[in-house]
């Protein structure tokens, strides 16, 4: 393929720029950036370009001719120019628009990050208020409650979550059991992994890989789903029916999350427990001996606590992603960015909030 | 004279420091059909999102059914419809779902009489043999129609339609105009549409307004079958007459 050649020389009348071959979108290329650079160096001289070898022309070549003008900084002394051509930069001139330099998003300084924060704290806290408003109207607005999205959610967070918190529950209970059971035999107590691990799972672990896993499927789900009745003015639509979004979008979704929730830590729980009753009784540990240690160590509150704090994460996730969907701004990325902030804001959520409990149960000595 | 249907009084909107409009005032009549025009970007939907209670104006007031649209209680939704531009039809419902739901929120009709309204309502709009379908599978003219169908459920007195024939083809672009002529002729629904399609704009419309993004508000006011001769606005002009508008004001055909 036949490129554009470019020559510098020197004439009586002055320095001149000579421009050969094809000058177009295909061949312009590779005399771009030297044709540029050798008219920003004659910049205050006059810029005279010889185009008289060209062999075409098309709207690149001639975007190139007067880009060579805009950086020598003065009109183009063109040589060898035919008619249609001269028509043709013309043309392609009365386009050209100034363009204003472009715009830098300005840094945000310490304090817009922080009114940023505080004013995302504060939409967070609105709507959890504003779900709490509409769980206390609810038996005014029954008929706006659809109970077929309950269940569908309940269906999908739950019930369609169950064999992968099982597979991850047993994976988890595996793990832990082997991390702990080599450091547990130096000290010849290799039957306490099992009271370790079950108090580790009950209390901790359990409804904070639970509320994990019901972030990244459902959260995520229930973000993207009201995003794209958003964006498609679903959302809009209920609005001027007179129909209240957060009664038959939201309140259905929170509901299942706090229902299935605690379903979910249980099974959590007890896959946890089977994994590592696998690796222990593997290892020569009677299981009745584990079952002892398991209900020696782990108390009525222990499990009661967690199935408490796991209804409030799935509260949390379930409100989190319904929030993200209802805040999808408007272009193809809007419902990707809320499934994201869905997941993230979910997980954060949790931990922050079983930091919370954390405190509470340290406080009540649970 | 009758009080007006709508009554939009120095209604402007800014975002930030860019104003979209200012100083907009208009009135609707019961019974009109009541066009809100003018080039991309002028501000058409963002005023209807205003009159429907979407987005409260930046300065100003709207009066709907003679209630102010920001200070008066949830009850006037029911009394008007809203056809969105995608037609906003909840995709997990079908048809008649769709057009059943105002009903089954909003009235104690048992559920019988709820699906034959609705199907009285899916007749109307000419879609009473696809009650079944979920809008994924019918044609966008023909979810226009249901979004129209489910707007009419309630029977409102003021119907809102945000760009009805866009993206429609002439022939179903025209099959709407006829049927909004048709509700307005045989329901006496009044019409607010926002739209920037001449051909419809010139079918159906007994006024209209003009918006323009660079007189950031109304330019014109008035029959549009007349406004193309006699405006003095060189855009009003341009717009009607099809014509490219010169940056000097000059117009060209």
């Amino acid at each position: 393929m036949s490129e554009a050649r470019l020559s510098l020389g020197e004439r009586d009348d002055g320095p001149r720029i000579t421009l050969a071959g094809p000058l177009d979108a295909a061949g312009a290329g590779a005399v771009w950036t030297k044709s540029i650079a050798a008219a920003s160096k004659l910049r205050g001289r006059t810029l005279a370009v010889d185009i008289s070898g060209i062999s075409r022309c098309d709207t690149a070549g001639a975007t190139l001719l007067l880009d060579m003008e805009a950086a020598g900084g003065g009109p183009l002394a063109l040589i060898g120019a035919t008619e249609e051509i001269t028509a043709l930069i013309a043309r392609v001139r009365a386009t050209r628009m100034p363009q204003p330099p472009p715009a830098k998003a300005p840094a945000l300084t310490w304090r817009e990050t922080i009114i940023h924060g505080l004013s995302a704290a504060t939409e967070g806290i609105a709507f959890l208020g504003e779900t709490a408003v509409a769980l206390v109207m609810l038996p005014a607005r029954m008929r706006m409650f659809r109970r077929q999205d309950l269940w569908t959610a309940a269906d999908a967070a739950g019930v369609r979550a169950v064999p992968l918190v099982m597979l991850l529950g047993v994976l988890i209970g595996l793990i832990l059991a082997f991390q702990s059971l080599i450091p547990m035999r130096r000290f010849g107590a290799d039957i306490y992994v099992a009271s370790l691990v079950a108090i580790g799972l009950v209390r901790e672990l359990g409804p904070l890989l639970a509320a994990v896993i019901l972030s990244g499927r459902s959260g995520s789900a229930f973000a993207a789903e009201i995003g794209t009745m958003k964006v498609n003015q679903e959302v809009d639509a209920l609005t001027t029916m007179g129909l209240d979004p957060v009664t038959m979008l939201v309140l259905p979704r929170v509901l299942a999350g706090i229902a299935v929730m605690p379903a979910l830590t249980i099974v959590l729980d007890f896959s946890g427990l089977l994994g590592m009753a696998l690796v222990l009784v593997g290892d020569g540990i009677p299981l009745t001996a584990i079952g002892n240690q398991v209900a020696y160590w782990v108390q009525p509150s222990d499990f009661y606590g967690a199935l408490a704090k796991s209804a409030v994460f799935g509260a949390a996730v379930a409100a989190i992603g319904c929030r993200a969907g209802l805040s999808t701004g408007v272009g193809p990325q809007a419902v990707g960015v809320s499934a994201t902030a869905a997941v993230v804001g979910g997980i954060v959520g949790s931990i922050v909030l079983d930091g919370i409990f954390a405190l509470i149960f340290f406080r009540l000595g649970i | 004279m009758d009080t007006p249907i709508i009554r939009g009084t120095g209604l402007a909107m800014r975002f930030g420091a860019r104003t979209l409009f200012h100083d907009v005032d208009f009135t609707v009549d019961a019974g009109e059909v009541f066009v809100i025009l003018g080039g991309s970007g002028c501000g058409k939907s963002t005023l209807l999102r205003i009159l429907v209670g979407l987005q409260p104006p930046t300065a100003g007031r709207a009066e709907l059914l003679g209630s102010d649209m920001y200070g008066s209680s949830q009850d006037i939704r029911t009394r008007i419809g809203v056809m969105f531009q995608s037609g906003a039809l909840f995709g997990s419902m079908t048809l008649l779902e769709n057009v059943m739901l105002p009903l089954e929120m909003h009235t104690d009709l048992p559920p019988a009489a709820r699906a034959s309204i609705a199907r009285m309502k899916l007749g109307l709009v000419g879609l009473g043999d696809a009650t079944r379908l979920k809008p994924a599978e019918i044609s966008g003219g023909m979810a226009k129609r249901a979004a129209i169908a489910r707007a009419l459920a309630l029977d409102p007195p003021l119907l809102f339609l945000d760009e009805p024939s866009a993206g429609l083809d002439p022939i179903t672009s025209a099959g709407l105009d006829a049927l909004i002529l048709d509700l307005r002729r045989d329901l006496g629904t009044t019409f607010v549409v926002v739209t920037h399609e001449l051909a419809s704009i010139l079918a159906i419309a007994d006024r209209c307004i003009m918006l323009d993004k660079t007189a950031q508000g109304v330019i014109a006011t008035g029959d549009p079958k007349q406004l193309g001769e006699t405006s003095d606005n060189p855009t009003v002009r341009a717009f009607f007459r099809r014509e490219v508008l010169m940056s000097e004001g000059k117009e060209q055909r």
